[in-house]
């Protein structure tokens, strides 16, 4: 029973999180399309609804092209290994509280760790492999520069991204995602959230979002790519659904990404509950999933209005800015846990 | 039962990722069966039931450590190595030394030493534990291990930076 339980949510959960990459990738060229001024993607379906869907059979059905010197077993290797580890991340992310269906009383949830965000963590640094060895493997000058670009680059902001959520942390006072979130529940005088932000985590929150867009190569840090000095960075020489992994690993980045901001900093699934039974039970998802839009939206928000840095700033920035404000964060969080308790 | 043969799978993994890092001749080829034998050493930690200490595994060597050295392979775009002529007696003094040194430390633990064999998930597991233990218990070796490393990153800054071309780079400037 327990092993078909887990199966199911496996299913259910990796369904969503595949639509959801296809439907961000349409809201990206909608957004976009208008922020410019455009319609963005009209022919297939009303308002192009049904654009990832014949995006996914022109990829199906485009020449898989493997360019000659390239060396073969890691070539073929590098695509699934990045979409695998954006895949793997959303097993310990819960996406709601628990839910009663059918008398089963389930978390939302396909495992529910003590360490949960260090098993996020560990996922998603793995991920720099798939997008190193596709560089290098390809045996192409501009491959090689955007896959360097890329390691050197998600190395260095991990750094601040790891130091942001330290704060978080110490506040909450558990690595489990559940129990943070359990944590941020109710308000402060009846009307401001109890989420972490504020609760002085406003920096690390700001740390946060500059360090994510870096980790998932996102502009304005999106040097890997570069499609103006690098063709198309670390992907340049795939086609095809080759190509396209490296796409919805992006994509299923993005989402993780922005589950762990809301779980960790904007209060998780919390929300005002209303109406009946079934819908205070499915108002948390509800919640939660229009976090995750608000974020996403953000993303595209700011691609379709910031250029791109160049790449000492970009350095620099991580190094001698992000880094030392997110030492500070941690010293002054500890500092008033330290009094406080 | 299944946890037992989960543990030996992984074992089995690492012992063979280990062998193919010394055969394999190309070095990315070496970096990622080193890759593979920390990740399986991250599981057979979380078999044990030290979960944290297996996340860890993951983060720094797998996700940090591993990553510098790919970076740096391919930075340095390294070539299938050559194979030189090893000398003899190294194989054949070295293969069956090693094995007999590593049977006299299975032997020396298994037998002689007051350790017995950790069931399968029963190893502390919880941060807090470890925290206890890190920040309490054995504080001070902590401290020491932590100024070692400070050492260690200080030493590695002024190796890397060269004095004369900075010099150079000012008088230019």
């Amino acid at each position: 029973m327990y092993a078909l339980i887990s199966l199911v949510k496996i299913v259910i959960a990796l369904v969503l999180l595949l639509t959801a990459v296809a439907y961000s990738v349409w809201l990206e060229r909608k957004v976009v399309g208008h922020i410019q001024n455009r319609w963005g993607p009209t022919r297939v379906g009303p308002f192009g609804l049904l654009q990832p869907l014949a995006d996914g059979a022109k990829f199906l059905f485009k020449e898989d092209l493997t360019p000659p010197y390239v060396y073969k077993p890691l070539y073929i290797a590098a695509p699934m290994i990045s979409v695998i580890f954006a895949l793997t991340s959303i097993a310990v992310i819960p996406i709601g509280n628990s839910i009663t269906v059918g008398g089963i009383r389930t978390p939302l949830q396909i495992a529910d760790v003590n360490i949960g965000l260090l098993i996020v963590l560990g996922i998603t640094s793995m991920g720099v492999y798939g997008i190193a060895l596709a560089g290098w493997s390809s045996n192409s000058k501009y491959s090689l520069l955007g896959s360097l670009r890329a390691s050197a680059q998600m190395v260095s902001y991990e750094i601040a991204l790891g130091l942001s959520l330290i704060g978080v942390l110490i506040m909450s006072g558990s690595f489990s995602l559940r129990e943070i979130v359990d944590a941020q529940g109710g308000t402060f005088w009846g009307f401001i959230p109890r989420w972490n932000i504020f609760q002085g985590q406003f920096v690390a929150f700001f740390i946060y979002l500059m360090a994510a867009f870096a980790e998932t190569n996102r502009i304005p840090f999106d040097l890997p790519e570069a499609e103006t000095e690098l063709v198309a960075g670390y992907h340049t020489e795939y086609s095809a659904m080759k190509f396209a992994m490296f796409f919805m690993a992006e994509y299923a980045n993005m989402i993780t990404v922005a589950c762990l901001a809301s779980l960790l900093f904007l209060g998780g699934w919390h929300g005002p509950l209303f109406g009946p039974a079934w819908l205070q039970e499915l108002l948390p998802i509800a919640w939660f999933a229009l976090r995750i839009f608000g974020f996403l939206f953000l993303y595209i928000w700011i691609r379709g209005t910031l250029p791109r840095f160049r790449y000492d700033q970009l350095m620099s920035f991580g190094w001698k800015f992000l880094f030392p404000l997110a030492i500070a964060n941690l010293v002054i969080t500890a500092l008033i846990v330290a009094l406080k308790a | 039962m299944l946890h037992l043969s989960i543990f030996l799978f992984f074992g089995a993994i690492c012992a063979a990722g280990a062998v193919n890092l010394l055969v394999q001749r190309h070095p990315i080829n070496s970096a990622l069966s080193l890759i593979a034998v920390m990740v399986s050493l991250a599981v057979e930690y979380l078999l044990l039931g030290a979960e944290f200490v297996a996340a860890v595994q993951v983060i720094i060597y797998a996700g940090a450590i591993m990553v510098l050295f790919v970076f740096v392979i391919m930075l340095l775009n390294a070539g299938v190595e050559e194979r030189i002529e090893g000398s003899r007696v190294a194989m054949i003094l070295g293969i069956p030394g090693m094995l007999v040194g590593s049977a006299l430390v299975a032997w020396v633990l298994l037998e002689r030493s007051g350790t017995s064999s950790v069931a399968v998930g029963s190893l502390p597991g919880y941060p807090k534990e470890i925290a206890g233990l890190l920040f309490h218990d054995f504080l001070l070796p902590f401290e020491v291990t932590s100024v070692l490393v400070l050492i260690a990153i200080m030493g590695a800054v002024v190796l890397a930076s060269h004095p004369d071309s900075e010099t150079q780079q000012k008088k230019e400037s």
